[in-house]
């Protein structure tokens, strides 16, 4: 294991950030950290590098423990979220910032300045100022001087945060390849789920401190381990409903769940694309009507109202769409294809005995 | 309505500077140029001019280095009794240099268990440069502090925590991070130092006893050569100090035009 935190906690006075959170990060890993303002990632992040002291637990980096190393021996390359280049360097003196401090000869920390300005495309660009540079070349230039040292791990505050979403979507590909490339391990900071989900090898969710599940962005989205990941991943349905003779009914739809005990309330959740809409009111059982249709570009979102007053999303890819001619406001058919279980805040996952505890559902 | 205003402002300034300013420069060489240089030249007056010039040196460099350590204290570390420091820094401007001087006076006086003590080893304060330079630091302690609080707020910590995680220590993080960051805010902090510091009167009056040739500043000479009626020996003393203000002002000006273009190229 590269990096591995135990149980980690930090407070702020008497405000808990960090939460009794243990994980794994293995050599060579794209991670992200993904959750929503405040839920206490940055400050993992920070706990890692040295920037702040745990209130309690334990961090390992490398196998060594790195609770009593100040942050200038944990060997990190840290990337800030506002690039905080020193102002008043230029481009290579930035990058060269490192390699002076640990007295590299004049020679090494020229070829290293210039083999990074190269790798990371800022070539020519050495002698300029960092008021200068665009912000895509200011998180370049503070990812080459976080990497001159050549540290043992990459830590990422919200790197992409600061630059427009043109620039941001050119970069999240640029890390990836820089990644492949280098292959050092990085850990990541984001509240973007759609990043999380494009660079990450594996995601880990956090909120309100808590480490919420850890997973591949596939594991993460296809099988959710709460109500928080579903809905702070994607887009999900949730409906909430009683066991009752082996099926959840909510309203007129009805979710087999053998082996739960009657009378337990449960959390249906399934995605949009689980959701198959007709505009031929006899194509499914169920009956609904057509709220809204959203572009989204690359697929439509279609909100429907259904004969009991749930409101559901569906996504449909464009071919669909066009063979079906939707108009607002019309009557429609749809049926629920796959859906899951998810555990309510504060309970652990409800595991019924005998599978499955999803599968396809006939309409 | 515009002209108006304009003419207002131009007639404010007319009245509160230029006028008095003009007067000044005029009447200083008003005996002629011999007679001013006799008076600039005399063994009083380069006294306190050289005395005037040691105080300000002292107090640049003690503000300098305690005015940039209280800055980075107050605004980097979190301790008890913060926020009161930070609301007692504008005290100085709030009082009076002349209660600045008797306070001194009261606590350095023979009644007093410090004064007894250093007296009893020798030390003289009162009377003496220490107490000079003791009120004249009084009174210019706020303006380093002031320049850096909001720069150093501004530029925030990130960068120096970058440069820790690049393994730098704290003087090198301080010398390498922060002080170049802060350069142009400690010129200007340290001439406003400069220009109060060759400026003050009131507190370094009371805790001097304003003796010639030993506790007489080029103020006090002034303020002496007035009221002892040698009136062109005041003009002459005068307008030296402000011909020094003046050149301290234009540096002043040109420092933060450098660093404005720097700041743009």
């Amino acid at each position: 294991m590269k990096i591995e935190v135990r149980e980690l906690s930090k407070r702020f006075g008497s405000v808990p950030a960090v939460s009794d959170v243990s994980f794994a990060v293995r050599e060579g890993e794209l991670l992200g950290l993904l959750g929503p303002s405040g839920s206490g990632k940055t400050t993992v992040l920070r706990l890692i590098a040295g920037l702040e002291t745990p209130t309690s637990g334990e961090i390992f980096i490398d196998g060594r423990r790195v609770n009593d190393l100040p942050v200038q021996q944990r060997n990190i390359g840290f990337v800030f979220q506002h690039y905080a280049l020193f102002k008043h360097l230029t481009v290579f003196d930035n990058v060269a910032f490192g390699l002076k401090i640990q007295k590299w000869r004049r020679s090494d920390v020229e070829a290293r300045v210039t083999e990074l300005l190269r790798l990371m495309g800022l070539e020519g660009l050495g002698r300029r100022y960092p008021h200068q540079l665009s912000g895509g070349q200011r998180q370049r230039v503070a990812i080459a001087r976080a990497l001159a040292p050549r540290p043992s791990v990459l830590l990422l505050d919200e790197p992409f945060g600061a630059v427009d979403a043109k620039v941001r979507q050119e970069l999240r590909e640029w890390l990836i390849r820089l990644h492949d490339d280098l292959n050092v391990t990085s850990l990541f900071v984001t509240h973007d789920q759609e990043e999380a989900m494009e660079v990450s090898d594996r995601i880990i969710v956090f909120s309100k401190g808590r480490l919420e599940q850890v997973g591949s962005p596939a594991e993460v989205y296809e099988e959710p381990a709460s109500e928080f990941v579903a809905r702070f991943i994607g887009s999900m349905n949730i409906l909430e409903g009683e066991v009752k003779n082996g099926q959840v009914r909510v309203g007129s739809l009805e979710f087999p769940a053998p082996g739960f005990q009657d009378g337990q309330r449960l959390l249906v959740g399934f995605r949009p694309y689980y959701v198959k809409v007709s505009e031929d009111p006899a194509r499914f059982r169920q009956q609904a009507r057509l709220r809204h249709v959203y572009f989204l570009g690359v697929a439509y979102r279609l909100e429907i109202e259904t004969s009991d007053g749930l409101i559901l999303r569906s996504r449909m890819n464009k071919e669909e769409f066009r063979q079906c001619r939707f108009e607002v406001g019309q009557p429609v058919s749809y049926a629920v294809t796959h859906f899951r279980f998810l555990p309510q805040e504060g309970k652990p996952v409800p595991t019924p005995e005998p599978p499955p505890i999803s599968g396809p559902l006939t309409p | 309505m515009k002209q108006f205003l304009i003419t207002t402002v131009w007639l404010y300034f007319g009245v509160l500077l230029i006028g008095p300013i003009a007067y000044l420069s005029a009447q200083s060489f008003g005996e002629g140029v011999t007679a001013f240089w006799q008076e600039i030249t005399k063994p009083e007056a380069v006294h306190g001019f050289a005395l005037t010039a040691e105080i300000t040196a002292i107090v640049l460099v003690v503000n300098v280095v305690f005015g940039t350590m209280t800055a980075l204290v107050l605004t980097r570390q979190r301790f008890l009794g913060r926020t009161l420091l930070s609301g007692v820094i504008d005290l100085p401007f709030a009082v009076s240099p002349v209660i600045a001087g008797f306070m001194l006076i009261l606590l350095f006086g023979p009644e007093t268990m410090l004064g007894t003590l250093l007296g009893a080893a020798g030390i003289k304060v009162l009377f003496a440069l220490p107490a000079m330079v003791f009120a004249t630091l009084f009174v210019t302690f706020p303006f380093v502090v002031r320049e850096l609080t909001p720069l150093l707020q501004t530029i925030g910590a990130e960068s120096e925590e970058a440069a820790r995680t690049l393994g730098a220590n704290e003087w090198q993080v301080f010398l390498r991070v922060t002080l170049p960051s802060l350069r142009w805010g400690l010129i200007y902090g340290a001439t406003l130092t400069v220009a109060r510091a060759i400026g003050e009167f009131g507190a370094v009056l009371v805790v001097s006893g304003n003796i010639l040739m030993l506790t007489q500043t080029a103020t006090l000479h002034i303020y002496q050569s007035y009221v002892d009626f040698n009136y062109v020996a005041a003009n002459a003393v005068a307008f030296t100090l402000l011909a020094v203000s003046f050149g301290i002002l234009t540096v002043l000006e040109i420092a933060k035009s450098r660093a404005a273009a720097a700041q743009q190229a």
